[in-house]
């Protein structure tokens, strides 16, 4: 095996790859039952981290990053002029088996630049998680890329192997795809997720009557939206998200800063900042949505199409919601309790518990893990209360903010120092 | 004054189950129980050795499985932590749930309690990162060669996780810290000792004791890490608090990489 050619294509195929935010090996159910390699079974693990802080679980590559569309977002686009490489089948099976071995990795994130035609791609990407699941009985985990535009035979086939699906949706407005995607219509996208969608219902339908069923996609299927390309709101992307998770049954919706990578009238400039604050708002959001009940419409709508950048969007729904507040942790019911800022799900679940047994004192909830310095101000609790709940909603927050050392902080100062 | 007994115990969790089985059994009421190798006992106090008894063990093991499965998995979790009079405050735990109708777990507000939980919850995270950081070399004999050195006594804990995960090939995880180490031979796992000539860290030359592909699977590994890294997000400070300095030694992406030829 020549390693320095080797070497060469991983460096383009992993570079083109790393804009694919997901890196999630959790979820699936596949077990080791046949003394082979490997086994992905509940919680997802990160074997690393890179030095921007994001997880290292899968080998995320490219299979080869020609590419015959032109998106402008997107840096493979074919006229963007970059070194281009190809994996051969068997190097994307080797590197992966060999990673897996060595602890390196849960598995393999495959994806790639379009050649010739959707189907053509897509067919070449199963062909890599056949021969790892039948040929190496490997059972770890497999995320593949659904290519825009795939047919349905081949949708199914994929999730007969993948654990994961995810096609990326990348502009959340038909509008916005239309001016810099011209090359693809938003049913291209749709479609292959449908497809999964429906297979998946089936499977787990058919999986009740009969527990042999072959596995499809048990870790579901899961979307990503670029942030910051094209003029769209917070709310459109809440949204669109909302439409996904609701419509197309999606695991997760990744939110990806746009970094730019082009220039190009259409986009923001090269060098640029990356909206990170932004991004990391819209994943509190959605945090909020799939585990902390809230519902969109609580968190923005016509009035207020964008998160506060400054606060989280749970303070900032409770400074808007002063009539709701103060709440008693000793009697308050879960779904309120996880409303209140500072305390998180883990800290809902240690409330409820400890409060069975004893009235929690401020002493209790300062062992608990918890962030004080904000919940004081929204919850009531067995100590006498020290902390005057009269307060306007805007005062508070200059309180809480100029109380607690945000690390965003520095991008606010202006506003900051306005009240020192 | 009563005299305080002292029972000492081989410093495994069978033989400290053992000697909470003897505190019931014996009544004995003033009580610490300490390694026998660590022990620290005082002038006016007995010290007696308890002979680890398993059936015994499982006797207490059992009993408290009884009120509380998750229980005597955070007990467990706890003793491996290796803390500091980690016997005393678990046998005042143990004694709390064989005496209270109610479950004791959930009692929060208690410091005893939840010290237990957070002590068990610190070593389930090191068993977790374990897995992860874990970083096997391929031996030239074709074994899977890790060594670490977890702040907890983990390997207990990771052992299944292990042998079904890499079910069809040859491995060790040797802790250097405790001097053991897990074999797994292909088909069961056994305790080992070894007389290792130095650590094997991440270093640039491997010796002859490995594989002759190994070198170069590093590169790749080390190629890829940095190759999926975004320079415009970078975030030095998160990416520490997720894997902090001190494992960084036996991490293969964390070795100097040698430059592409030609590149």
């Amino acid at each position: 095996m020549d390693y320095n050619r080797i070497r060469e294509k991983l460096s383009i195929l992993a570079d083109a790859a790393k804009y694919d935010v997901s890196c999630a090996s959790s979820g699936s159910n596949r077990k080791n039952n046949s003394g082979g390699l490997g086994n992905s079974t509940g919680m997802g693990i990160c074997h690393s981290y890179t030095e921007d802080g994001r997880c290292v679980s899968l080998l995320k590559i490219l299979l080869t990053n020609h590419c015959i569309f032109d998106c402008a977002y997107c840096v493979t686009r074919k006229s963007n002029d970059i070194p281009r490489a190809a994996f051969k089948i068997q190097e994307v099976v080797d590197l992966t088996i060999n990673f897996y071995r060595r602890n390196y990795i849960e598995g393999l994130f495959l994806s790639s630049g379009i050649f010739k035609s959707a189907d053509h791609t897509m067919e070449r990407l199963i062909a890599v998680a056949r021969k790892l699941r039948v040929e190496e009985n490997f059972n770890g985990y497999i995320h593949l890329k659904s290519i825009p535009g795939a047919s349905d035979e081949l949708m199914y086939e994929a999730g007969l192997y993948a654990d994961r699906l995810s096609v990326n949706i990348e502009i959340p407005t038909i509008s916005g795809l239309k001016l810099l995607a011209p090359d693809k219509r938003h049913e291209d996208f749709t479609q292959p997720m449908n497809k999964v969608k429906n297979e998946i219902i089936r499977y787990k339908d058919e999986l009740k009557v009969n527990r042999h069923t072959p596995k499809y996609a048990p870790a579901g299927q899961s979307t990503q939206m670029i942030v910051g390309a094209t003029g769209e709101s917070d709310r459109d992307i809440m949204y669109s998200a909302t439409h996904y998770y609701r419509n197309y049954g999606m695991k997760r919706v990744y939110y990806s800063g746009y970094i730019p990578v082009a220039s190009d009238d259409r986009l923001p400039a090269l060098g640029s900042q990356v909206p990170l604050v932004r991004e990391n708002r819209l994943y509190q959001a959605d945090w909020l949505l799939r585990f902390y009940g809230f519902s969109v419409k609580e968190l923005l709508d016509e009035q207020k199409p964008f998160l506060d950048t400054d606060i989280d969007p749970k303070l900032s729904w409770a400074l808007r919601n002063m009539h709701l507040f103060p709440v008693n942790v000793n009697t308050a019911d879960k779904q309120l309790l996880a409303r209140v800022p500072g305390i998180g799900i883990k800290g809902v679940h240690t409330i409820l518990k400890a409060r069975k047994h004893r009235a929690l004192t401020w002493d209790h909830l300062s062992r608990f893990q918890l962030a004080l310095n904000r919940a004081k101000y929204f919850i009531t609790c067995a100590s006498p209360d020290v902390y005057h709940r009269d307060r306007e909603a805007g005062n508070l927050k200059e309180l809480i903010l100029h109380q607690s050392r945000s690390k965003y902080r520095h991008l606010h100062a202006n506003q900051l120092s306005l009240f020192n | 004054m009563e005299q305080a007994t002292i029972l000492l115990y081989d410093g495994s969790f069978n033989g400290f189950l053992t000697a909470v089985f003897k505190t019931y059994s014996d009544k004995i009421a003033t009580v610490d129980i300490q390694r026998a190798d660590k022990g620290q006992h005082g002038l006016f106090s007995d010290a007696v050795h308890v002979v680890t008894d398993t059936a015994l063990a499982q006797r207490v093991w059992h009993g408290i499985r009884k009120k509380s499965g998750q229980a005597i998995k955070e007990i467990y979790f706890a003793f491996l932590s290796e803390q500091e009079g980690i016997e005393r405050l678990l046998l005042s735990y143990i004694r709390r749930i064989f005496s209270e109708v109610r479950a004791v777990r959930s009692d929060l507000g208690n410091e005893m309690v939840l010290r237990i939980e957070q002590l068990a919850r610190k070593v389930g995270r090191e068993k977790h990162r374990m897995e992860a950081f874990v970083r096997f070399q391929l031996t030239a004999d074709g074994i899977y060669f890790a060594n670490i050195e977890p702040d907890f006594n983990v390997l207990p804990l990771i052992s299944r996780h292990f042998r079904s995960r890499y079910a069809d090939q040859e491995w060790i995880i040797y802790d250097l810290k405790r001097n053991y180490g897990l074999h797994y031979d292909g088909s069961c796992i056994s305790l080992i000792n070894m007389d290792l000539p130095k650590s094997f860290t991440n270093t640039l030359q491997l010796g002859d004791e490995f594989h002759e592909s190994e070198a170069s699977y590093q590169e790749l590994w080390g190629t890829y890490f940095q190759k999926t890294n975004i320079r415009s997000r970078i975030n030095k400070k998160l990416h520490e608090q997720h894997v902090p300095r001190r494992y960084w030694k036996y991490l293969s992406e964390k070795k100097p990489l040698q430059a592409l030829p030609g590149a």
